[in-house]
């Protein structure tokens, strides 16, 4: 299995490579396209991962993360989740960027190969904006009544959040 | 006002009230000069690989795995959504927005959803969302993605091991909360009221 995981990311690459000059594509034209455009993506979150990042170390360093996590431990606990990765599930449907700053601070602070570095790391890889997009396909369409559709997209997030746990239990 | 600001607001109040009354209020100084440069260091090292998997990616839609992945999808997706599909420009664009959210393609997966999600508005009732328009942002809200790009690279940068050994996970987690979304679709499009 780790083998495996060793090797995707060359494999990947060399069948990216391979596949696309093959099919006649300007394989290095297309890949620094594609970095050129990661780079606009890096560079757009970057003031907001300034200004949360701020944030999230002011709320680590006061005291109230470990009283949140504390709070939520009791319940956490009985579902299997590590309860230090409650701030990450209260922000995740609602912000990218502040999922993004909250789960790099825990893998940061508890090391990727921990098992709540590793719990965050899957929530936040199996898991999306939610209110976001709700809010961008239902807006872009003309929709005032979304019905059934926060609750049940939210019950998927919640699922998520209950595997990644389980998951990162089971299969590491 | 926009959520962000309020959480910032919200959470540098906390921070100050929670750090007087806990006695923290000393690390509270050194804590608030820390985040930027925290930012700076992630911007740094999992930078460069955050680009090198957008470059990759592009490589593999150049090469048409997009378009074969949309193709593969069709027969699932005319299940799932029987009556949008009767329009072959929308089963294009449904198929098109899953297969780019499988390869992590954000910025094309939303343009084409966009696309599906208006066509499909126009089946129904204006300005209420019918069963498949929901599953549509249902689909789109629980996450599917075969290469989580970012957040391996966020672990390599924070030094695993294996950056990639979550995937099995992820893939995992993914699958069964798209299954949970489904399910929690079929149940809630049952007994909502109109």
């Amino acid at each position: 299995m780790s083998a495996a995981a060793a090797l995707i990311p060359a494999l990947v690459m060399a069948c990216a490579a391979i596949c696309g000059a093959v099919r006649g594509v300007d394989v290095f034209a297309a890949m620094t396209e594609g970095v050129a455009e990661g780079l606009r993506v890096v560079l757009r979150i970057f003031p907001s991962l300034v200004v949360l990042l701020t944030c999230v170390g002011m709320l680590r360093a006061s005291g109230a993360l470990e009283a949140l996590t504390a709070a939520l431990a009791p319940l956490l606990g009985l579902l299997g989740i590590p309860p230090e990765t409650a701030p990450l599930m209260l922000l995740r449907p609602v912000s990218g960027s502040g999922a993004l700053a909250v789960a790099g601070e825990l893998i940061a602070r508890y090391g990727p190969d921990s098992s709540v570095g590793r719990t965050a790391a899957v929530m936040l890889g199996s898991t999306e904006t939610t209110f976001y997009v709700v809010a961008v396909y239902f807006g872009a369409a003309g929709i005032k009544r979304t019905r059934w559709a926060v609750p049940a997209a939210l019950c998927a997030d919640f699922s998520g959040f209950l595997l990644s746990s389980l998951a990162v239990r089971w299969l590491m | 006002m926009n959520k962000l600001s309020i959480f910032v607001a919200a959470a540098l109040g906390i921070s100050i009230v929670f750090g007087i009354l806990s006695g923290n209020y000393l690390n509270l100084g050194s804590a608030s000069l820390e985040g930027a440069g925290a930012a700076a260091e992630f911007v740094l090292s999992a930078g460069g690989l955050i680009c090198l998997w957008s470059g990759v990616l592009n490589v593999m839609r150049r090469a048409g795995l997009t378009d074969a992945l949309a193709r593969l999808l069709r027969p699932i997706l005319r299940r799932l959504f029987p009556a949008a599909s009767r329009d072959g420009e929308t089963l294009a664009a449904l198929s098109a927005n899953v297969s780019a959210n499988l390869l992590g393609l954000g910025n094309a997966a939303t343009p084409m959803g966009i696309k599906a999600a208006q066509r499909m508005a126009r089946l129904g009732e204006p300005g209420v969302a019918g069963r498949e328009l929901c599953l549509l942002v249902v689909l789109n809200t629980a996450s599917i993605q075969l290469l989580p790009t970012t957040v391996a690279a966020l672990r390599a940068a924070e030094g695993a091991a294996l950056p990639f050994d979550i995937l099995p996970a992820v893939w995992l987690c993914s699958a069964g909360s798209v299954c949970a979304g489904l399910l929690a679709a079929g149940i809630l499009g049952r007994v909502w009221p109109r």
